[in-house]
């Protein structure tokens, strides 16, 4: 066993919107992650800890949380990362609705992915011949580039125009709708312009990158909101003439 | 706990914004000033009298600065928007305009110090 000299001082959200933090001591191992910790508290320390996970190994996007104050996937980030003072604060994501506890609401973060066009329409049948795909071609490239996405919602908690504009589609819904236009097997190019383009869409985008800086997939959804700014921009003077 | 922003892109941004609203409080008075020219040119005589004291000088160079913060401030983010390029060929271009602006600058100031 390894000892349990150290301890680490962790706090976790407990409650609805209207909780607090709740302060608990966990010994302190050379390897641990953030998930760790919370699991340690929720099997060892109060059952009652609601949290979400699934994969623990970066793929499924559930855990994210947010850790001092920054968002993270939780099973992927090191405690000894983010310690401080051998303290350490993880509460639910920003920017949506707590369940309870660490759980937030989830719903809003996929509705606006189908808001931006985010569902995939196919060009062809299954009957049809498969269409060859070049992966260096330039629309293929962009679409490629966000293609990793995990829909963990730490880029949509980053966000501070998600912070004073609740109608905002967000990066990822919106780093989705410039995947599926780039994607030649999208059959519904241009609609996606539309619903990207509208009260809540790219255009309210300030380009403050917390997007870009925090994907734990090191993706770049404020490129792309910046491809869908371009697009949206060149179809309108295309319609106007 | 604060939500932590302290990032490059996000305080680029927010010096963006601030240096734009400190000039869109400082161009009302300023255009006020000039019309002094046109109405009341003594009055006009006496501002700028008061405008060679060493602190006043002070505050226009915090003005150059705020001017010069929001132009590239807006080069920077039509760079970022409207330029399809990867983030080290914008590095790279930058770093290229800066330096000649820095070259064409000193060449400038050399010919009207003579």
């Amino acid at each position: 066993m390894p000892e349990e000299a150290e301890k680490l001082e962790v706090s976790v959200w407990r409650g609805g919107a209207d909780g607090a933090y709740e302060t608990f001591q966990v010994p302190a191992y050379e390897n641990q992650t953030i998930l760790d910790v919370v699991s340690w508290i929720q099997q060892y320390a109060d059952p009652t800890l609601t949290y979400r996970f699934a994969c623990r190994v970066g793929m499924c996007g559930s855990c994210a949380m947010m850790v001092n104050g920054r968002p993270r996937w939780t099973c992927r980030t090191h405690i000894r990362t983010v310690v401080q003072d051998g303290a350490v604060q993880v509460g639910p994501l920003r920017n949506l609705p707590v369940i309870k506890d660490l759980a937030a609401d989830m719903d809003p973060f996929f509705d606006k992915w189908v808001a931006a066009g985010g569902v995939h329409s196919p060009s062809a049948t299954r009957h049809d011949p498969m269409e060859a795909i070049d992966p260096q071609e330039t629309d293929r490239a962009e679409a490629s580039a966000g293609i990793e996405c995990i829909n963990c919602s730490v880029c949509y908690a980053a966000c501070d125009t998600v912070a004073g504009n609740p109608d905002y589609l967000g990066p990822a819904a919106l780093q989705r709708a410039w995947t599926l236009y780039n994607d030649a097997k999208h059959d519904d190019r241009v609609n996606i312009l539309d619903a990207v383009s509208g009260n809540g869409g790219c255009h309210n985008c300030h380009s403050m990158g917390s997007c870009t800086v925090y994907c734990p997939n090191e993706l770049d959804p404020m490129s792309a909101i910046a491809g869908l700014k371009r697009e949206t921009t060149r179809n309108f003077f295309r319609k106007r003439r | 706990m604060r939500y932590a922003r302290t990032h490059p892109l996000w305080l680029a941004y927010v010096l963006h914004r601030v240096s734009g609203v400190a000039l869109a409080l400082f161009l009302p008075v300023h255009f006020w000033v000039l019309s002094y020219a046109l109405t009341q040119p003594e009055k006009l005589n006496q501002f700028l009298s008061f405008a060679d004291q060493p602190v006043v000088k002070v505050a226009e160079f915090g003005l150059v600065f705020l001017l010069a913060v929001h132009m590239a401030g807006g080069l920077r983010l039509m760079a970022m928007e409207w330029l399809p390029w990867s983030a080290p060929q914008k590095t790279l271009a930058a770093g290229a305009v800066g330096f000649a602006f820095l070259l064409s600058g000193s060449f400038f100031l050399q010919v009207i110090s003579i």
